[in-house]
């Protein structure tokens, strides 16, 4: 079983700020970490390979700048990816359907059995990336999942489904799969992981292609409040006084 | 012509749906375009019964027995193929788990940008302006169209339209559409959805809840939550990333998966307001918020907003009550 998880670096940081174009965040100083949803999608790509314990291989891949890149890469190898794969890229894509179109042109030819991919990213957030490819590259998707099991050329997923619900389905492999968090415990790396990586390949490759975006982030802003709200500060006392006095007074909420 | 997608749940129309076709009629008006509204594969005989009451100028009717239960690969294929043939400028659904599963294998087939997740639309002059929320719903970014492209697929999140502002009416036509599935389309079964835990809690009808989040840090840090919940007479809920970490029961979830809820009060812990979190809880009559970020999301729709460590104020609270 080849299996990829497509990983990205997310900016880290307590107090984002809007970069001067306004159409980004100010990444200049951060530092950056592999997106939480990713930790999820190679902990199950890793407990996948440890389960059939059949030679399988899990590849570490990701697309953005160098040495954020490198960073996270080799994180996934120091937890037991078995090796990774840099899509070097500086410009900002903020279409869906290009980013996926390059990613999918750079992975055809390693013909994944699985491709795992957190459920959405902490910055664009758009969730679509593990589908995109999965369509270009002609393979079974589902998003949502919560449970997975190989049979054979299949893969049972469990998907989550809205209101507390959850479904099991059946694939066929090659399938590419979003995964939800929660799902596992991911890993720390250990000390013998973290040794172990140095000597594991990393290959860099560069997009040689060019898509046109057909749709693009055009500004960023902070969000209005759309309320009245009422801002409660203070030393303890005061706000929890204030806070005792509108449940009883103002919401009647206790006696 | 506007092409507007309506969603089944569990044998309802879904709500988010009702939404879409409001985006629907207000697009159609906009661009002075045909609005069609289509029920697609599963449970359609409901779906026709409520869309009957919408006005609108078609209505499409698309069933299949390879669509009769969703899977992403029949539901791609088959609205593809009607995108192919109608050839609609806009084709809007809400953005539910099944919008997300499908839609975006959808805009690979017809090589149509798929603007997902969005929070609102501006039309101005020549331009509409789709607008989303990024980094974790901190900031928003304004989403617009290359203008070489005309067409695009889109989802709205819930709340972005008024679904009372629905006109009502009926179609003009109601057509059956012919879809050409082979059974090699469809790769995926299908099994039963089930409800995960049997736990007798139940948010949905709480007036009072006390929801935390990843401030709590830690299961350690709950026994000082539940006396506080014990002392105001509220329930405690939770958020994604808490029930992630174990800290919490997902039985307690309050979010798209969990409970959607609208207590006469939302009290948010330590609990910064993602997207996810506030779809389910927006709905409460006030909505307080304890956190130590200013800026936190969470107070984009708190009506009281205190701003604080929660490690000082909730054992405060707890024994100002406990004393009173």
């Amino acid at each position: 079983m080849k299996i990829a998880v497509l990983t990205k670096a997310i900016p880290k940081v307590d107090s984002l700020k809007i970069n001067s174009s306004e159409t980004w965040i100010d990444d200049s100083n951060v530092k950056f970490v592999m997106n939480e949803h990713d930790t999820y999608a190679l902990e199950e790509a890793l407990l996948i390979k440890e389960e059939l314990d059949n030679n399988s291989e899990v590849v570490a891949i990701t697309m953005g700048a160098q040495k954020s890149s490198n960073q996270i890469i080799s994180e996934a190898l120091a937890k037991g990816a078995d090796r990774g794969i840099i899509i070097e890229n500086d410009t900002k894509i903020t279409d869906p359907l290009v980013f996926a179109k390059i990613f999918s042109e750079q992975i055809r030819e390693e013909k994944f059995d699985l491709i795992f991919c957190g459920l959405a990213s902490y910055d664009l957030g758009s969730g679509q990336t593990s589908v995109l490819i999965g369509e270009i590259l002609g393979m079974t998707t589902a998003t949502f999942a919560i449970g997975t099991k190989i049979e054979s050329s299949h893969i049972k997923v469990k998907k989550e489904l809205e209101s507390g619900y959850s479904q099991w389905i059946r694939m066929s492999l090659p399938a590419s799969i979003s995964i939800q968090s929660g799902l596992n415990n991911p890993r720390y790396p250990s000390l013998k992981g973290i040794m172990s990586a140095k000597s594991k390949e990393v290959k860099v490759k560069t997009i040689d292609s060019n898509f046109s975006e057909m749709q693009g982030f055009t500004k960023f802003f902070v969000p209005k409040n759309e309320k009245q709200t009422e801002y409660i500060e203070g030393d303890v006392e005061d706000v929890s006084n204030k806070i005792i006095d509108i449940l009883k007074n103002e919401l009647k909420l206790i006696a | 012509m506007i092409l507007v997608v309506l969603e089944n749940q569990r044998g309802k129309i879904h709500s988010f749906s009702r939404e879409a076709v409001v985006a629907g009629q207000i697009f159609a008006k906009k661009y002075d375009e045909e609005l069609c509204i289509l029920c697609l594969g599963e449970n359609v005989e409901v779906l026709k019964e409520e869309a009957s009451e919408f006005e609108s100028d078609k209505l499409l009717v698309a069933e299949h027995e390879l669509i009769s239960q969703y899977t992403s690969d029949g539901f791609s294929k088959a609205l593809s193929e009607i995108i192919a043939q109608e050839s609609p400028r806009f084709t809007i659904m809400g953005h539910t788990y099944i919008a997300r599963d499908f839609l975006p294998r959808v805009s690979v087939k017809q090589d149509l940008p798929f603007i997902g997740d969005l929070t609102s639309v501006s039309f101005e002059d020549e331009k509409t302006i789709f607008c989303k929320q990024v980094f974790n719903a901190k900031f928003l970014t304004n989403i617009e169209m290359d203008p070489s492209i005309e067409k695009a697929i889109l989802s709205f999140q819930s709340a972005a339209f008024d679904k009372d502002k629905i006109i009502k009416g009926s179609p003009k036509n109601i057509i059956d559409v012919k879809l050409n599935l082979k059974d090699s389309d469809v790769r995926i079964t299908s099994e039963e959805a089930f409800k995960e835990s049997d736990s007798d809690v139940d948010l949905s009808s709480a007036n009072f809840i006390v929801s935390v989040g990843r401030g709590i840090e830690s299961e350690d840090n709950i026994p000082m939550m539940e006396k506080f919940v014990e002392n105001v007479g509220a329930d405690l809920g939770s958020s994604r990333p808490v029930v992630d970490m174990g800290i919490m029961p997902k039985s307690r979830l309050v979010g798209s998966s969990g409970f959607t809820v609208s207590p006469d009060l939302y009290l948010a812990v330590g609990l910064s307001g993602a997207i996810q979190h506030v779809v389910a809880m927006k709905g409460s009559k006030k909505i307080m918020g304890i956190n130590t970020d200013r800026d936190a999301p969470i107070f984009e729709i708190a009506d009281y907003a205190v701003v604080g460590d929660l490690f000082e104020i909730i054992p405060e609270l707890t024994k100002k009550l406990s004393d009173s």
